[in-house]
């Protein structure tokens, strides 16, 4: 067994100090006792004998004296076995429902490994959402990650439930195929997590879904393990028991501001908005845990969900995570308040594995002319509309009117739908063409000519 | 042997020791039990800082660090093309036969096979003289690709023995020379380079010759010139992956190596499987035969990105030693100049713009100085060009790194956010791009491609900047109450936009395009415009040229002639003399 320590030389907020120390090693994992509550914590920076941990709780009870520090011996680790489905753990993968722990098949380090890009398979089996929006214009692929950029008060947590109500239960030819949810959730409101609890319950996915739960009043700190956590047991299920794993991330923001608390207690340099230089780092070690791996039929698939801070698509969180994650589907306040559900503004969202997971082969022959017209269209009612509040509706031009009324039918008709209703894809480019037909055919430039005279009749 | 130290404390990638132990700066190091590689990046008296290249989460104070005595370096050799490494040159495909899907901490393999023998033909005999570069032998290194084995730069003498033809191994002795200080040296297929010291050449020359892509708003409004540099800035979005896949699979370099620079895993995955099955235009074998790739994804260490942009760059020098010509794309520049950062940061550093150290503009201006048109030692003649994607936080061009490349780059090709939203691609925006090449090329677009190719396209980027001026007043006023010339300059820039800058990358024929059916599109979107003036200059309407289909004819030339029957254009243009000539005789 390993030494007990007794005394801390340094508290400040949820980091300790502790001087003396035998053998530690870097990201290691330390017990800290104090009056009789055990509390876990990680070590963040060795200098010889003196490390810094992090402690995943409040440390408020623990004295530079009364502490007692026990070394594990081992890097954060969680018990893993398909036991995990249907239960809820806190942040750093305790169970609190209640069920007593799980019975282990394996343990693992949560901070993973980074996947080898030999050993990965290029995602390209497209997941039926049944929302016109995403279906047909950012197609969500298996093993792909696509987060929901979000601002606060938007729906963002009602679209992410029924994306996994409706691509679990949905799908032909998938319900041989074995499906789970991992939920994430980083510092969100309780009402949140219960939204998505009973959202789970009235489908009847919650026995296969497993949530790990860090709410807004939890330790900060615990939320920096929390996707770590989640990801790994994420892994376990899809790559050695072949499941197909949806995982919901919430909000990475959360995550995000975690670690400038932590980062700016441990002293470091600041780099934009004051967030720590390894932010991307960190962001591309939890984003980068989707995919698929050869040798194993399962997948993960990754639906973070993140709220832009004051809906500033270009503030750093947002920002990075572009740049890591295979595109991004972007909510927009001013379709909300049309209450046009969901506010997907479809111009800046974009699925970047879409290309090669859809066509013919998979979803129908014209999908990707008619997804890129559609865009192409859209774009342009943007430019009519700027155009019409300056000289008013009436002095349009007959083609700009056209593309208003194109505008207004492709929000309602096309993005708009009901939080129920679950499109197939036939559907959703059968409604596509029906709008683009308030369009002449010469405007249709992105189309195939072929695709056009078979789908096009006026 | 080099020295050796114990760990005193560890902060992310970042490693001391106490003391100076007698480290060299730059020297490579193996950390820890499981020997971790690092590198010495900060000497003083108290302490020795060492970056490490892998995750150091479980070392200890107190293990061993061990130097090697030498700088970071990496193995030249055959067997480079047609695999892929990490940023320390690590191949991944061995690691994973090795160790399964994830990549350990401390996976030692070596960087090249050491066991496969390659058939070698030895060209020296003994009594000859060689010097630095001085090809030894040749190797078929892949069905495209003869890799020429050379004597390391600054070493010459005399050849003392040669072995005969016949299969060898990289670290087998293939002859003996006498060094002109009087040593007797063996040489080998391997050599080592360190990857941070660019490999010297005879003589630079001016960047005369294009790196013809077969993208139609590179070769002719933004071109590249062979041994040249270019930046591609954009959001997040706006295809800069994409556009870099389309100069690699299409270029007309003979190597090429990808560096995917702190990018996305399932990327790196696409272009391992994409140009394992595509073949190359120029020799019709696959492309792999002809690229290296360096995967460094985002989650991989954070010192080992930083590493990988120069392990690259090495690696093109190699290659171009031996008289070839490479292109290197760098997937993203912005993530090394992010590790830079990061790596700054650990070490408490004082930060400049943005957080980034104030040695970021000399880094990156030594990386873009390794491009260039040059003569090799051995008198060949080799080119690297270097085409580096930017991603600017937020899509704003006015960061540090966007605005520290724009000063060592001649070739900016700027990604805009709108084009992209309209799905315009490729969305090069042709009002901030730029190119310095155009003057230097422009002697070899008269001689190879035409005399009128420059002309042309100045008046197409003419046409397109005056839209932009236009599109002023359309958005204040409409476009309706134009005069009838300007409308025309609308509809023709709209023919230009759609007909010539937009370029299908998934489309058979569209995907590239010879130069001489460039030439030809401008030439009949001219010509058109040219008719369309003339009638316009006898007061017809636009709406009545708007009534015939010959826009949208010429528009769609991309699609409808074929890359190899350029003789349809004739049909082009008669049919837009019957369109001047129909026009004149019912409405004149």
């Amino acid at each position: 067994m390993s030494m007990e320590y007794l005394g801390l030389s340094e508290i400040n907020g949820p980091l300790v100090a502790i001087e003396g120390v035998e053998g530690a090693f870097y990201d290691e994992i330390v017990e800290l006792a104090a009056e009789g509550k055990k509390k876990l914590g990680r070590i963040v920076e060795i200098n010889e004998d003196k490390a810094v941990i992090q402690v995943f709780e409040s440390t408020a009870g623990l004295s530079l004296l009364n502490t007692h520090t026990v070394l594990t011996g081992r890097p954060m680790e969680i018990a893993l076995s398909e036991d995990l489905l249907g239960r809820t753990f806190n942040g750093i993968g305790q169970p609190i429902d209640g069920l007593g722990p799980i019975r282990a098949e394996v343990t693992r380090d949560v901070n993973g490994q980074p996947m080898n890009p030999c050993a990965r398979e290029y995602p390209r089996n497209y997941i039926r959402t049944g929302i016109s929006a995403i279906d047909c214009l950012t197609t969500l692929i298996r093993g792909q990650k696509l987060p929901i950029f979000s601002g606060n008060g938007l729906p963002h947590d009602e679209l992410a439930a029924q994306i996994v109500e409706q691509a679990s239960l949905g799908g032909e030819g998938q319900e041989h195929e074995k499906f789970a949810v991992v939920f994430a959730a980083m510092g969100v409101k309780h009402d949140v997590a219960e939204y998505f609890r009973r959202r789970f319950e009235e489908c009847g996915a919650s026995s296969h879904v497993v949530m790990f739960l860090n709410l807004s009043n939890d330790p900060v700190v615990e939320r920096l393990i929390t996707p770590k956590v989640a990801l790994t047991a994420a892994e376990y299920l899809a790559f050695e028991k072949n499941m197909h794993i949806l995982v919901i991330l919430t909000d990475m923001t959360s995550f995000a501001e975690a670690m400038r608390e932590v980062s700016s207690l441990k002293g470091e340099i600041p780099s934009r908005k004051g967030y720590p230089g390894y932010l991307y780092s960190e962001f591309a070690a939890i984003y980068e845990r989707a995919g698929i791996v050869k040798g194993s039929s399962g997948s993960v698939t990754q639906l973070p969900i993140l709220t832009m801070p004051n809906d500033d698509i270009t503030h750093p969180i947002p920002d990075l995570t572009g740049y890591i994650t295979e595109g991004q589907i972007v909510l927009e306040r001013s379709l909300h308040q049309k209450n046009i559900y969901p506010p997907i503004n479809v111009l800046p969202s974009l699925s970047r594995l879409m290309k090669d997971g859809i066509g013919a082969a998979y979803t129908r022959e014209d999908h990707q002319d008619v997804a890129n017209q559609l865009f192409s269209s859209y774009a342009r009612v943007g430019e009519a509309r700027a155009l019409a509040s300056v000289i008013g509706e009436d002095e349009l031009s007959p083609m700009d009117k056209k593309y208003l009324q194109f505008g207004i039918a492709f929000e309602q008709e096309f993005v708009g739908q009901a939080n129920n209703e679950d499109r197939t894809i036939e559907e959703t480019l059968d409604i596509g063409w029906r709008l683009l037909h308030i369009l002449p055919k010469e405007e249709l430039d992105r189309i195939d000519t072929k695709i056009l005279e078979k789908y096009y009749q006026p | 042997m080099g020295v050796t130290g114990k760990i005193y404390g560890i902060n992310g990638p970042v490693v001391s020791i106490l003391g100076n132990l007698g480290f060299q700066m730059n020297e490579m190091v193996y950390v820890g039990e499981t020997r971790l590689v690092g590198e010495v990046i900060g000497l003083t008296k108290e302490k020795t800082t060492i970056q490490v290249y892998e995750e150091t989460s479980g070392l200890k104070p107190g293990e061993t660090v061990e130097g090697t005595g030498g700088a970071i370096s990496i193995t030249l050799a055959p067997g480079i093309l047609n695999n892929i490494f990490d940023g320390i040159e690590r191949p991944l495909q061995a690691i994973a036969d090795v160790h399964g899907v994830f990549i350990p901490k401390g996976a030692e393999v070596d960087s090249l096979d050491r066991k496969k023998r390659w058939e070698t033909n030895v060209i020296v005999q003994p009594g000859e003289r060689v010097g630095p570069g001085s090809v030894i032998a040749t190797v078929q290194e892949t069905k495209s690709i003869v890799h020429r084995v050379m004597l390391p730069p600054g070493v010459s003498g005399e050849v003392l023995s040669v072995l005969p033809d016949g299969a060898y191994t990289i670290e087998e002795e293939l002859a003996r020379i006498k060094t002109d200080s009087g040593e007797e040296r063996v040489l080998t297929m391997a050599q080592k380079w360190p990857i941070r010291i660019p490999r010297p050449v005879a003589k630079r020359y001016p960047a005369d010759r294009p790196l013809v892509t077969g993208q139609r708003i590179l070769d002719t409004l933004f071109p590249i010139a062979k041994g040249g540099t270019a930046a591609i800035p954009g959001g997040f979005g706006t295809g800069k992956t994409m556009t870099q896949h389309q100069l690699a699979k299409w270029c007309d370099a003979d190597i090429i190596i990808y560096i995917g620079c702190g990018e996305r895993g399932n990327e790196m995955t696409n272009v391992l499987e994409e140009f394992g099955e595509l073949e190359d235009p120029q020799t019709g074998h696959l492309l792999m035969n002809r690229t290296a790739l360096i995967a460094n994804t985002s989650n991989m260490p954070v010192a080992a990105r930083e590493a990988s942009i120069y392990t690259g760059i090495t690696l093109a020098e190699y290659y171009r030693d031996m008289g070839y010509h490479v292109a290197i794309m760098a997937d993203s520049t912005s993530r090394w100049a992010e590790a830079l950062r990061e790596l700054s940061g650990r070490l408490e550093e004082m930060p400049a713009e943005e957080g980034f150290p104030a040695y970021l503009a000399s880094r990156l201006s030594a990386f873009y100085e390794r491009a260039g048109y040059v003569e090799n030692l051995n008198g060949s003649d080799g080119s690297v060009t270097i085409i580096g994607a930017v991603s600017p936080q937020g899509g704003d061009f006015s960061e540090p790194v966007t605005q520290n490349t724009k000063r060592f780059v001649r070739c900016f090709l700027a990604l805009d956010k709108s084009l992209a939203y309209a799905r315009h691609y490729p969305a090069i925006n042709w009002l901030t791009s730029y190119s310095e090449y155009v003057g230097d090329l422009s002697d070899w677009y008269s001689n190879h491609i035409g005399v009128n190719f420059v002309a042309c396209r100045n008046r197409i980027l003419d046409i397109l900047t005056t839209e932009n001026r236009l599109n002023e007043i359309v958005k204040l006023i409409g476009s309706d109450v134009l005069p009838d010339d300007q409308k025309l300059i609308l509809e023709i820039a709209r023919v230009i936009r759609l007909g010539f800058l937009q370029q299908n990358a998934f489309h058979k024929e569209d995907t590239f395009v010879p130069m001489e059916k460039q030439l030809k599109m401008m030439e009949v979107i001219l010509h058109l415009y040219e008719r369309c003036k003339a009638l316009i200059d006898m007061n017809m309407p636009m709406a009545l040229l708007r009534e015939s289909d010959v826009f949208e004819k010429i528009i769609a030339i991309k699609y409808d002639v074929p890359n190899q029957e350029l003789a349809l254009f004739d049909n082009y243009d008669r049919m837009i003399e019957e369109f001047y000539q129909h026009l004149m005789a019912t409405n004149a």
